[in-house]
């Protein structure tokens, strides 16, 4: 297995262009499924209107920053409610844990934006250029007309595509026809104009220059999935101790003594990554599935049963070679570990959803303020001070209430207000300055401090949040 | 065979195919060292990466433009100022300059309106009270506190409470700021003082007890009834002319209320022996000329709303 004669590797590898061959087959065309799919979703979705009355943004799904607020169709978030995207990272988190458990790296080869808009800028230059050949015989001549005019062409198609991409980002961060009027007009904010170009550039650079080397040398995922992998993780690999010893055909017959793999390149010539899945899983596979297609697609040419690149798993590769028969994809897929991550993931999801529904549409944070903790009124009264901010997230005007109990002894007033009343418009929030007293004699006033609860509650309806504080007294 | 149990690298690889460098060939073909040499430890003499070479090469060259247009080089007196113009003290002053002219609107129409409009004025009120907290905090809180709780035990008033010295209505809290107490750069300004009975001779230590245990009974504290008896007539021969015969105070002169629970510095038979005895009072500079006069009047709506305003 060893040379005296290797010369160490360089540390720099440099890049080798890869032209993948065009392939067909059935995870060819669930990828161009996906793509379709995931590409309209992302084009699609700011464009969806949401009816939320008068006063409130009528935009789907809408990261409204300027005025910190996340909608998302009948769902409002508020900043102080950012514990739902926090859950909604980690299920993302845990549901990576789980489909690389079961399924490897299926997010790399199938939804992952770095494999979709590779794949879309590889089928711009397939149509521009033509198939692998052709690809490569442009690639080494030297510039003239055609080349120009062909590289030229591609490279405008696919900055029309990263501008797309961008664009299409900064729509979910405002009102999507008025800032397409207001992009093409030049009245829009620069940092939409600044994020549009980013993602252009970024579009441009990644699907059309950086390709595969974006997976290899940028992305931590292909490190940390390694990590997460275990003997019964499906994986795309080779059937050596079918195919082995390799061979060309002779006679367009094969070899008793040879293995069915004859050598002809379709698996390596198709592959994004430019690698050979013969020599086993590495780091570069993505498991994309377009070697099984170029595989399959020879061997039913050539007579021989599919399946010489496969979905399996290294347990799979063990019984096959003792001459028993795999586990089926489904023993693969439910074991005590997916399970077990599938039951984390469900738990936070309802959690998340239970959370959502039983939440109130109005809230009240008490800040107590401290700086003096009270003062003593001319006839002895002792005087907290609170501020208090109500938040309406709901799209009428209500009026709010406000009240204290577990404590008697204390009265509540706000600050400029006749009773303790305020309205608050749709969807926005109010700052009070709330005054707690406790008259001279009663408990609350000598106490160093007592317990007490506010109430907030909207009149006319049962809907009301608490918030628990205390009171400073004199301390006598 | 493969061993899925087994992680060594070997068998993580399954076909036979795959290739593995010698390290111990390796190690006879070391790239040259740089020469040096660290108790033993030597370094490759590897070059840096292409693309990291370009991007220094870059930053050099971008650096001759960025003197050229920025300020960079220093000198004796002031650095140069680079065909930009750039510099980020005038940026500031500009900044500042942008938005006290956001701001004017408001200084005029505080100036302009009666101290009565600018309370029923939402928007001015709410300018007012943030300019005058900011006024406040700079100006005022090295006595009275960044809340304005005073500090008794220095007799800087607390401007929470419904007590006043002065009175507490928006004219009086804006007259005090104006011209401060007891401050001789201002004629108008509030002045009241408090003989020194005790040490002026004016009444003996008996007399001073007997009329502390009568201020103590005015505002319902513990006292000796007696010595308060005692003392209701020397009260209403040395005091009552200010304090008022049921100690109930009087703005105009600044004589502090003694029949509530407010007290300027303290409440104590100690503390208020030693007011009556050396004579306490505070003084408080003017701010006109100081500050300007939508500043003085921000100032005045900023504590009269803090809680004790009338």
């Amino acid at each position: 297995m060893t040379s005296a004669d290797q010369s160490p590797p360089p540390l720099y590898a440099k890049r080798e262009p890869i032209f993948p061959r065009r392939v067909k087959g059935s995870f060819r065309t669930m990828k161009w499924w996906l793509l379709a799919v995931m590409l309209g979703i992302y084009y699609l979705i700011p464009w969806i209107r949401w009816d939320r009355g008068p006063e409130m943004p009528n935009q789907a799904v809408l990261l409204d920053l300027a005025n910190r607020r996340f909608f998302f169709f009948m769902v409002e978030i508020w900043p102080h409610e950012f514990y739902f995207v926090a859950g909604l990272l980690i299920m993302a988190g845990i549901g990576l844990f789980l489909f690389t458990s079961a399924l490897g790296r299926v997010w790399c080869g199938y939804a992952c934006p770095q494999t979709v808009w590779t794949d879309l800028f590889i089928l711009v230059e397939r149509w521009i250029e033509g198939d692998r050949n052709a690809r490569l015989r442009l690639h080494r001549k030297g510039w003239d007309g055609e080349k120009i005019r062909k590289y030229g062409l591609k490279w405008t198609v696919w900055f029309l595509i990263g501008m797309a991409t961008g664009g299409a980002w900064v729509f979910y961060f405002a009102d999507a026809p008025t800032l397409l009027v207001d992009l093409f007009t030049g009245q829009a904010h620069p940092v939409a104009y600044l994020s549009v170009l980013i993602l252009t550039m970024t579009t441009f650079l990644f699907g059309g220059f950086f390709r595969e080397q974006i997976c290899i040398y940028a992305c931590p995922w292909p490190r940390i999935q390694a990590a997460m992998m275990d003997e019964d993780t499906l994986t795309i690999d080779y059937r050596h101790w079918r195919g082995e010893p390799r061979g060309k055909l002779k006679k367009g017959e094969l070899d008793p003594n040879q293995g069915d793999c004859i050598d002809c390149m379709a698996c390596v010539n198709v592959c994004p990554m430019g690698i050979d899945i013969r020599d086993g899983q590495q780091m570069e596979c993505i498991t994309c599935g377009l070697c099984i297609d170029a595989c399959d697609e020879v061997m039913d040419r050539i007579g021989r049963p599919r399946g010489l690149i496969s979905y399996m798993a290294l347990s799979d590769q063990v019984d096959e070679q003792a001459g028993k028969s795999p586990k089926s994809v489904w023993k693969h897929v439910f074991r005590p570990r997916t399970i077990l991550y599938t039951t984390i993931w469900g738990l936070i999801g309802i959690g998340l959803i239970v959370a959502l529904f039983i939440r109130a549409d109005l809230d009240m944070s008490v800040a107590p303020v401290r700086n003096p903790t009270h003062v003593v009124l001319s006839d002895g009264t002792v005087r907290n001070v609170y501020d208090i901010r109500l938040r309406n997230m709901y799209h009428e005007r209500r009026v709010f209430a406000l009240s204290v109990t577990e404590n008697p002894d204390l009265q509540l007033s706000i600050q400029g207000e006749e009773t303790n009343r305020v309205t608050v418009g749709p969807d926005e929030q109010a700052l009070l300055r709330v005054y707690l007293t406790a008259a001279p004699g009663t408990l609350s006033n000598a106490a160093e401090r007592s317990p007490v609860r506010i109430w907030a509650s909207i009149a006319g309806s049962s809907e009301r949040v608490y918030s628990d504080t205390v009171f400073n007294g004199r301390n006598q | 065979m493969v061993d899925p149990k087994d992680k060594t690298p070997e068998n993580k690889v399954s076909p036979a195919t795959r290739q593995y460098p010698d390290t111990a060939a390796q190690m006879k073909q070391d790239p040259p060292t740089t020469g040096h040499s660290w108790d033993g430890i030597e370094e490759y003499d590897n070059p840096m990466p292409r693309w990291w070479v370009w991007i220094f090469i870059i930053t050099i060259v971008w650096s001759f433009g960025y003197w050229i247009a920025y300020p960079a080089w220093p000198g004796i007196q002031s650095a140069t100022s680079g065909i930009l113009g750039y510099s980020s003290r005038a940026n500031v002053a500009q900044d500042i300059a942008e938005f006290e002219a956001r701001n004017e609107s408001f200084f005029v129409q505080l100036v302009e309106s009666d101290l009565d409009e600018i309370r029923d004025n939402d928007e001015l009120h709410r300018f007012a009270v943030n300019a005058g907290g900011s006024v406040f905090r700079a100006q005022c809180s090295q006595c009275h506190g960044a809340g304005g709780a005073g500090v008794q035990a220095s007799g800087f008033p607390n401007l929470l409470d419904d007590d006043w010295l002065w009175g507490g209505t928006m004219e009086d809290i804006h007259l005090t700021v104006r011209y401060g107490i007891r401050n001789e750069d201002f004629l108008d300004a509030r002045w009241s003082e408090m003989p020194a009975f005790g040490r002026d001779g004016l009444l003996n230590n008996d007399e001073i007890d007997q009329v502390v245990n009568h201020v103590l009974s005015l505002s319902g504290s513990d006292h000796d009834a007696a010595q308060a008896a005692e003392g209701a007539e020397l009260f209403e021969i040395n005091c009552a002319s200010c304090h008022g015969d049921g100690g109930e105070g009087d703005y105009f002169i600044g004589a502090p209320a003694l029949n509530n629970q407010v007290w300027l510095y303290g409440g104590t038979p100690e503390a208020i022996r030693e007011s009556i005895y050396y004579s306490r009072f505070g003084v408080m500079p003017g701010f006109a000329g100081r500050l300007r006069e939508a500043e003085i009047r921000a100032v005045a709506a900023y504590v009269h709303q803090l809680g004790g305003g009338q």
